[in-house]
């Protein structure tokens, strides 16, 4: 229940600031200002912009089909929020901790697609419907890399469960699982214990340098899932106005903003979690420098809670940070690009990975 | 009554809502929607019936692949082309016996059997998601079945490539 309200307030409050931090981004890639006016910096600009939303009249298409149009941006948000609730956002704070975890989120998320297609189609407009149908074909299309990558990282760590993937990736794996042992880059015949050292070194990507790949594929895919550019087609604005959400106005909107920007957080702290080392500290501990251990306290102390929750949020909003990057340094594929990324290169790439990740478990036991 | 037994029979009422609806609507793409909040509401009593995995594939299989696949179908044929989806219903008084006459065989089925005398009903099992008793199952004494089905829908895959591929080759053909 905490998990839930944190989580809602947290998801509400970063798109205010990721909307402004996306326009001054964008602003300092292109050598402009941004938003300067309202507030110190244009720190205010988001607020007013959502104060503006909140105000507009709801209009709805008169020939829009008003069943299906009407709840689709709520369907769209629900199942993007409905992902933060197997989260463990510390490690002894999070949504449930079931055994299904990660599988349960790619099912609960893969459900925004649905919402998409009653915007696109509830629009009755022909932008909305093709702006719904490349949504839909792209998303499809990049679920397949996402999951053999998310595929990849269970074999690794033997389990669905978020929790128990991030207790893997640093020194308090042994709290919860006595005999545990992690070797250095995962191969037991080096024989370098690193399991109390920690830090980088049990980061998954370190852990098994096989996931650097892994990772890659994850992110581009995260991209493609989230509709954001290099991967926007669905929503390209010389093409389209704006995609699926073109007939959408005031709040509804606004609904559909926030669920873009909640997915992309979403697929940060996945990536974060499976990759990165979830709420683990990056800091190895070096002999008597304790770094690891001073910065990261007993799990389920206070302590705990809070260099975990600094780590893990951090590590996300350094990740969002790079998917706006991206963004607005990249031109945009165009839409057979984009369908040869996937399923000429990404999708056979994965293939191998998971084989090979199947092959880098035997030598980790 | 507690709140997940609440829960419980308002999933079991949205499925069986969403299928009365599916069988009286004519519209598709209705029928389409109403179909995906049936599945959800089976995923759901099939969570409190204590079978999680079975519940999310549920959910990943035909909520987010099949149907998704299934409306994606119907929109890229008519909706582009502007004409209105509507099916027709006929027999109706036939279907009508045929499915009362179903529903009477699994009534009479269920109120016979005495599930809660049966082994794996105890609370015990369904506590658990049971996921790693069901991985070494199909790895091990069911890997027969498993592969069998992975063969089958790879064949499926390459002849549905094989039936779009050809198509296209004849366009070309033609122009």
């Amino acid at each position: 229940m905490y998990a839930f309200l944190f989580f809602l307030n947290f998801v509400l409050i970063y798109t205010v600031f990721a909307v402004y931090a996306e326009r001054k981004i964008s602003a300092f890639i292109q050598d402009r200002y941004g938003p300067m006016e309202t507030g110190y910096y244009g720190l205010l600009q988001t607020v007013a912009d959502l104060l503006k939303l909140i105000q507009k009249e709801d209009i709805v298409p008169l020939r829009a089909d008003k069943k299906l149009f009407k709840p689709a941006p709520l369907i769209i948000f629900t199942s993007v929020f409905a992902g933060f609730s197997v989260l463990p956002l510390t490690s002894g704070f999070g949504g449930s901790e079931t055994d299904l975890g990660i599988f349960f989120l790619l099912a609960i998320v893969s459900l925004d697609i649905f919402g998409m297609l009653l915007a696109g189609w509830g629009s009755n407009s022909k932008y909305a419907l093709f702006g719904a149908m490349r949504s839909i074909s792209q998303i499809i299309s990049y679920e397949i890399p996402l999951g053999l990558m998310v595929v990849c990282v269970v074999m690794i760590s033997q389990t669905l469960s978020l929790q128990e993937i991030v207790y893997q990736q640093g020194v308090w794996w042994t709290s919860i699982q006595p005999d545990a042992v992690n070797y250095l880059f995962g191969v037991k015949s080096l024989g370098v214990d690193v399991t109390d050292i920690g830090g980088l070194l049990t980061w998954n990507i370190i852990r098994v340098p096989l996931l650097i790949p892994a990772f890659l594929i994850f992110y581009i895919a995260s991209l493609a899932e989230a509709n954001r550019a290099p991967f926007d087609i669905p929503e390209a604005e010389s093409e389209l106005v704006a995609g699926f959400q073109v007939e959408y106005s005031g709040f509804r909107w606004a609904m559909i903003m926030l669920s873009e920007y909640g997915l992309m957080l979403l697929v940060s702290f996945l990536m974060a979690i499976l990759f990165l080392g979830g709420w683990n500290t990056p800091l190895p501990n070096i002999g008597g420098v304790e770094l690891a251990k001073w910065t990261s306290g007993e799990p389920g102390t206070i302590a705990g809670h809070l260099w975990g929750a600094f780590w893990m949020i951090s590590k996300a909003l350094l990740l969002v940070a790079s998917q706006m990057w991206v963004r607005w340094t990249f031109p945009r594929l165009r839409l057979d690009q984009l369908m040869n990324l996937s399923w000429k290169y990404l999708t056979p790439a994965s293939i191998l990975l998971v084989l090979l990740s199947a092959l880098y478990r035997m030598l980790m036991i | 009554m507690s709140l997940p037994l609440i829960i419980f029979y308002f999933f079991g009422i949205l499925s069986a809502a969403a299928a009365i609806y599916i069988a009286l609507t004519k519209n598709i793409i209705y029928v389409a929607f109403s179909l995906i909040l049936c599945f959800i509401g089976l995923a759901g009593v099939f969570v409190f019936l204590g079978a999680e995995f079975i519940a999310v594939t549920q959910i990943l299989v035909y909520v987010g692949g099949i149907l998704v696949l299934l409306i994606f179908g119907v929109m890229l044929t008519n909706r582009l082309k502007g004409e209105k989806l509507v099916s027709q219903s006929r027999q109706k008084l036939l279907g009508f016996l045929v499915s009362g006459m179903l529903f009477y065989v699994l009534l009479q089925g269920i109120l016979a059997a005495n599930f809660s005398a049966l082994e794996w009903m105890s609370a015990e099992s369904g506590s658990q998601t049971g996921l790693k008793t069901l991985g070494m199952n199909l790895m091990t004494e069911y890997v027969l079945a498993f592969e069998l089905i992975g063969l089958l829908l790879l064949i499926a895959l390459i002849g549905a490539v094989y039936i779009a591929g050809n198509k296209r080759k004849e366009d070309k053909h033609a122009a």
